[in-house]
């Protein structure tokens, strides 16, 4: 849920990157964190446990520019993929603008991204979002992989609403910009049609 | 349906700013935070300069979110006052209004006890506005979303400002 600040003349949203375990979304705000010119953004942080995997969140704060005067501001997020810490992926999608659903593209991860897209699915309808009415991109991440199952496939599999996808190495950065530009574009949109 | 979008005015924001800086000087405290249970700062005094408030404020949700998550667990409906204990700086966190966070640091100039006499002063302040803040939300909201500045952008607006 955005919060427009008339004082500070500042707008923030909230984008919540999803997906299963190791599919690549903290690489993806990495990626976005040292690609960034430091004055558009804060902090990173990340609440995970000695091994590197996700326990709470990561956070990283963006900056992207105006719109009418209005600074806009992202508060980008991403979950904890492994299936055993739902609770906790419930909390984080609390008062969420937008979503980018990471999927790992190799083959033998397609249940685990449809079981996240489910899990995706009904904690949002446990916060009163549905899937079709929110701001919402999918990344098809380890594209470089040769395991790597068909774009087709995935599409059929994973997108069948049809909004705007993108293939991705959020190791190299390949495609990483262009889902962040497609959801908080799609999120200022939003909030556009629902000031209508 | 998504909450309602949370839009503070200038005179919010000063009415809050008022309280929380009052709050400073009443609790003895070093800074204080109006922090959205979403993580969105809101307001903050005192002495902050150094403290990335961005961060704390993203933390501060997540804790209460989380902790809020524990009480369910064991069938409360919240903890709405949290104490952390630092050698030399503490943390008091109070839930306000459901929907805000009211964060106070303080060292040994001050003491706990006095941080939640004045705190509760100050939250039940700081209710009252986020009160007014969200009826006035609602009145927009059935007004068609008047109060938003999205309600004259363009999607050319939306649009330049990804042009690299």
């Amino acid at each position: 849920m955005s919060f427009i600040n008339y004082s500070s003349r500042e707008i923030n949203c909230k984008i919540v990157y999803y997906g299963p375990g190791l599919c690549g979304k903290t690489t993806n705000l990495q990626f976005i964190y040292n690609k960034t010119n430091p004055d558009l953004k804060g902090k990173m942080i990340s609440l995970a446990t000695e091994t590197e995997r996700t326990l709470f969140f990561d956070f990283l704060p963006l900056a992207l520019g105006q719109i009418r005067g209005f600074k806009t501001r992202f508060h980008l997020y991403t979950v904890p993929g492994q299936v055993f810490y739902d609770a906790s992926r419930k909390l984080i999608l609390k008062g969420v603008d937008g979503v980018v659903f990471v999927a790992d593209s190799q083959i033998e991860r397609m249940e685990a991204n449809l079981e996240s897209m489910d899990n995706l699915r009904i904690n949002l309808r446990e916060q009163g979002y549905e899937l079709e009415k929110v701001p919402f991109v999918v990344q098809y991440n380890k594209r470089d992989l040769p395991n790597a199952a068909p774009l087709d496939e995935l599409r059929r599999q994973l997108n069948p609403l049809a909004v705007p996808d993108f293939e991705a190495c959020a190791t190299t950065g390949k495609g990483v910009f262009e889902t962040l530009k497609a959801v908080a574009k799609n999120v200022l949109s939003d909030l556009k049609r629902l000031s209508r | 349906m998504m909450d309602t979008q949370l839009v503070m005015y200038e005179e919010d924001y000063k009415k809050i700013l008022g309280i929380i800086q009052r709050l400073v000087r009443d609790a003895n405290a070093k800074g204080v935070f109006v922090v959205d249970k979403n993580g969105q700062l809101v307001a903050e005094a005192g002495e902050v300069r150094g403290i990335d408030s961005t961060s704390l404020a993203s933390l501060c949700a997540g804790s209460i979110a989380a902790t809020s998550g524990l009480a369910k667990l064991i069938g409360e409906e919240d903890f709405p006052v949290h104490f952390h204990q630092g050698v030399k700086d503490n943390l008091h966190v109070t839930l306000v209004a459901r929907r805000m966070i009211l964060v106070v640091i303080f060292d040994d100039r001050s003491s706990l006890g006095l941080v939640r006499l004045r705190v509760k002063k100050g939250g039940a302040e700081l209710a009252r506005v986020f009160e007014e803040i969200q009826k006035k939300a609602e009145a927009d909201s059935a007004a068609g979303g008047a109060g938003s500045p999205f309600a004259e952008i363009t999607d050319d607006d939306i649009d330049n400002l990804f042009s690299d």
